[in-house]
């Protein structure tokens, strides 16, 4: 491709994916209703991502693309960056709670950008479209089509690629395709989960009285997914974190992990590696995980009170049942880990102690419609505002373009917690460093997404078993003399580091001389 | 409680520093006249091309040096008193040491060239150089890069990452052919093209010429060739940083002079990284290493020797790495461009990547192995030159050496098929 037909391209995708997010933003204001008009429009997104694609990377030979990175405004934090933080935030917030602003309506006929949406919705799912019906479409299109643009920046890398497509894969068909399909086949269900690879406690209504009622009502689909969500939790997760570390699931399936792999990846590089964020990720990660938990208890706790015929189980049996669970993992960690406790670890345990004590005051200062002295549908309330649309949404992506693509991954989600202390204790992945190779230069550290300073550990020849490590494997690409390596290893050798450096195995957070 | 000061915050010095404190209380000063705190070299580059700024440089958070209590002082050594342990500073400030040493790493080489002082002419090594290049970039169409080394690439790389023209002359016959055998110097040669380089091959700077305000207008190659130009990079190897010791009876060569203690001629005096140079130079290896690894391993060394464990300087199996554009290059023991004797080659290339044996013909041991595209694991390799495994047992056993991303395709099968055919021979 020659410079000017490489412009031709560059404008020409520009301008169609601009006319068709136009198209979109004047269906706002009730313009458009013919039904045509909508898949013009997602078309000329797509088409246009496939050809400022070509424009950008076609000329280019295969490698690392980060140049101007921290010159360019949209990716170092300039106006455009927070222009695009502002608009992405704004949709978040109207998304959440006024969705009527962008033409919802529940009691009849849908308008605006909803409206718009209402023939494929129709088409899918056989039901006029919602605002979730809305923001999944452009969801899945952000992670297609900026997946796309992603191919091609890592082309050279097979790691990239593969894992790419599985983002891609997992989002259109698990997320999207089979659900609405399914709720088509069977309109005569409420509305219930069914993206098979979303999981409790990051899919936090999954024990909400009402789901598991659609569930439990909804003949075998419902009891399938009810039973494949509790599969989930308990083997299927557990058994593939051992095996490849959480990245199964944050990098190669999570819709979340998806969309900042894609769409985010321009922002990597805006995480904080300072220590003090590090500090703070291990406090705020955990509140999430303790809310959520206790939360989700709750809830099932007011459950049993009002059906106390679901398999037989009593209040307290329910209480006491969890906390011989919750209890018996503590044991099984203490008992096998205790020296590789370290202090992300330790303050998992001491989250889950917590919420052992939480649950026997529960039980103790419960009444009939107060725990906690507060109404437990008041703390699922607070939930869904505070964490689930405030901190998952509005900032998890709305300020993609300044705290960089992973705030909600690493500060928020209370599975990448859950993940995290596996991955950290009984798991075979780690990043393996090579030796004595590593120059210093930062390039790893820079491009983490989750904050990891990963040259801290490179440099003193150390591997890296983080708990917050998602395994995207960015740091291992970006690295220019072949450093890093995402490996599974036997667990025996797995903390075992090199000896060609000659440094001393550290805490990084640890006192004075262990930093050296 | 000694005061042991350090003259140059680079790795070798800041590793010393480093594990000083790890194993006492000494009052540790680290004295830098080029920045206030420890950056990565090998990062300039990057911050120049955008990928990173250049905080990201600092392997250390600041409240590092505070915490473990290693002093930092901006300001450049002007001369060593070393009967009344003093150093003189360019602003006149004397600082006494107990124990001294002096790891003030190198200088670009400039080898007389007629013009090489004018405004716009430059090598890359200090952070001032970063600085020095930042601000000339508005002026530069076309840079003109002179010596086929690992500076030179990065120069290349770093301009056209900024839309510049750049010509780069090379003296030798292919690009680094120094180090790399033909085959990999031409792999690397044609991809420096391809980045739309204009590389010249056998081609010596003559001078650069002037405009009429003292900046750089053009260079005029040896066969007499004028190639106009607003910006010349000098890297044609640097040499140690020894200028402020001319005087002085701290006895050089090309650098300071060290025993295997990485001792000067002068009790409490020691020198490390790329400014010492070894009195016996090691078997196999050159007197002066200017490397980031081995300014390492010497930093780790002399705290020992200091901290009353007295410890030769010995770094192992040689080891190194690089990157060219796109292509990694890493290298374990030694592979000789010439081969020496008894020395035979096994190589295998193909798309870019690049794999060679180095053994000895008689013993059939392997003496080095490096590649070009192809990472491999430095702990594996190390132990085989170590043990001196054959050649065979290398073949057999070369995909444990590897260290490619997963899901890489493996070349190992290819590999093994190209030397068993070049074996059978």
């Amino acid at each position: 491709m020659t410079s000017k037909t490489r412009n031709t391209y560059f404008f020409f995708g520009a301008m169609q994916a601009v006319l068709g997010l136009l198209v979109l933003t004047t269906s706002l204001f009730n313009k458009n209703s013919q039904n045509w008009l909508l898949f013009v429009a997602l078309t000329l997104i797509v088409l246009g991502g496939i050809f400022y694609t070509h424009a950008l990377y076609d000329r280019t030979l295969p490698g690392i693309k980060n140049n101007g990175v921290w010159h360019k405004g949209l990716s170092n934090r300039g106006w455009s960056a927070w222009l695009l933080g502002v608009v992405l935030t704004a949709f978040y917030v109207a998304l959440y709670w006024y969705p009527e602003t962008l033409g919802y309506n529940s009691q009849g006929n849908n308008s605006g950008l909803v409206g718009f949406f209402d023939s494929l919705s129709l088409l899918l799912n056989g039901k006029p479209a919602s605002q979730w019906f809305v923001y999944g479409t452009l969801y899945t299109l952000a992670i297609l089509v900026f997946g796309y643009k992603f191919l091609h920046k890592y082309r050279h890398n097979r790691y990239q690629v593969v894992r790419t497509i599985s983002v891609m894969f997992f989002q259109l068909g698990f997320a999207f395709l089979i659900p609405e399909i399914l709720s088509k086949l069977n309109p005569q269900y409420a509305y219930f989960d069914m993206d098979l690879k979303n999981m409790w406690p990051l899919d936090y209504d999954f024990f909400y009285d009402w789901h598991l009622n659609n569930q439990l009502d909804s003949g075998s689909l419902g009891m399938f997914m009810l039973l494949f969500g509790l599969l989930m939790v308990v083997l299927i997760s557990p058994i593939l974190t051992y095996f490849f570390g959480k990245r199964w699931y944050c990098s190669w399936v999570c819709g979340c992990g998806g969309l900042a792999e894609t769409a985010g990846d321009p922002f990597r590089q805006l995480s904080s590696k300072k220590k003090w964020v590090w500090k703070l990720e291990r406090w705020s990660v955990h509140l999430v995980l303790f809310f959520v938990t206790v939360m989700t208890l709750a809830v099932l706790y007011s459950y049993l009170e009002k059906n106390n015929n679901l398999l037989g189980i009593t209040q307290d049996q329910f209480v006491y049942g969890s906390i011989g669970l919750i209890v018996l993992v503590m044991a099984v960690i203490y008992g096998f880990k205790r020296k590789a406790l370290n202090k992300d670890a330790l303050i998992t345990l001491g989250t889950l102690g917590t919420i052992v004590l939480a649950l026997i005051v529960m039980n103790h200062t419960a009444d009939a419609n107060q725990l906690f002295f507060v109404n437990s549908y008041k703390l699922r309330e607070w939930y869904g505002f505070g964490i689930g649309a405030a901190f998952s949404g509005v900032i998890g992506v709305g300020f993609y373009p300044i705290l960089g693509s992973r705030v909600w991954c690493r500060f928020g989600c209370p599975m990448a917690a859950v993940l995290g202390l596996q991955q950290r204790l009984f798991s075979k992945f780690r990043i393996t460093t090579n030796g004595g190779q590593c120059i210093s230069c930062g390039n790893c550290s820079v491009y983490c997404e989750m904050g990891i300073d990963v040259r801290a550990y490179a440099q003193r020849g150390e591997h890296i078993v983080r708990s917050s490590c998602v395994g995207c494997g960015i740091c291992s690409a970006v690295c220019p003399r072949g450093v890093l390596k995402l490996e599974n290893v036997a667990t025996e050798i797995r903390m075992k580091n090199s000896g060609l450096i000659m440094n001393n195995p550290s805490d990084l957070l640890g006192e004075l001389k262990k930093t050296l | 409680m000694r005061k042991i000061v350090i003259i140059g915050n680079g790795i070798s010095g800041v590793t010393a520093a480093r594990h000083l404190r790890k194993m006492g209380d000494d009052k540790i000063l680290l004295i830098s006249d080029e920045s206030d705190a420890f950056f990565s070299r090998t990062a300039l580059m990057y911050v120049y091309m955008g990928h990173m700024k250049f905080e990201h440089t600092y392997p250390y958070e600041e409240e590092f040096w505070n915490q473990n209590k290693i002093e930092r002082l901006r300001g450049r050594v002007d001369k060593i008193d070393p009967t009344n342990k003093t150093l003189i500073l360019a602003d006149k400030q004397n600082i006494d040491y107990d124990v001294l040493i002096i790891a003030t790493g190198s200088m670009p080489n400039r080898y007389g060239w007629p013009g090489e002082h004018l405004q716009g002419v430059q090598g890359l090594y200090h952070k001032q150089d970063l600085e020095a290049l930042e601000a000339s970039t508005p002026k530069i169409d076309r840079a003109v890069i002179v010596g086929g080394g690992l500076i030179g690439v990065e120069l290349a790389e770093m301009l056209v990452s900024r839309g510049k023209k750049v010509t780069f002359l090379v003296r030798e016959t292919a690009f680094w052919n120094g180090v790399l055998p033909h085959e990999e110097a031409s792999i690397i040669g044609d991809h420096i093209k391809k980045h739309g380089i204009d590389l010249r091959l056998s081609t010596e700077l003559k001078e650069i010429i002037s405009d009429d305000n003292g900046s750089v207008a053009g260079v005029v190659t040896h066969s007499g060739e004028q190639i106009p130009c607003q910006w010349v990079g000098l890297a044609a190897g640097v040499s140690p940083n020894i200028g402020f010791l001319t005087k002085s009876i701290i006895e050089t060569d090309r650098g300071v002079l060290v025993d295997r203690h990485l001792k000067t001629n002068l009790p409490d005096i020691y020198a490390i990284g790329d400014c010492a140079q070894q009195r016996h130079p090691l078997e196999g290896r050159p007197s002066v290493e200017a490397v980031w690894y081995t300014g390492r391993i010497m930093g780790e060394t002399v705290a020992q020797t200091i901290m009353g464990m007295p410890k030769e300087y010995n770094p192992g199996q040689w080891f190194n790495s690089a990157k060219f554009f796109d292509i990694e290059y890493q290298t374990y023991g030694r592979v000789h461009t010439q081969k020496q004797k008894n020395e035979q080659h096994l190589y295998w290339s193909a798309n870019n990547k690049a794999l060679r044996i180095a053994y000895d013909k008689s013993s059939q041991r392997v003496l080095g192995i490096h590649s070009l595209g192809i990472r491999l694991r430095h702990d594996c390799i190390d132990q085989w030159l170590n043990e001196g495994k054959a050649y065979e047992y290398v073949i057999k056993h070369l995909q444990e050496a590897l260290f490619d991303p997963e899901l890489y395709r493996s070349p190992v099968q290819h590999i093994k098929q190209t030397f068993n055919t070049q074996l059978a021979v």
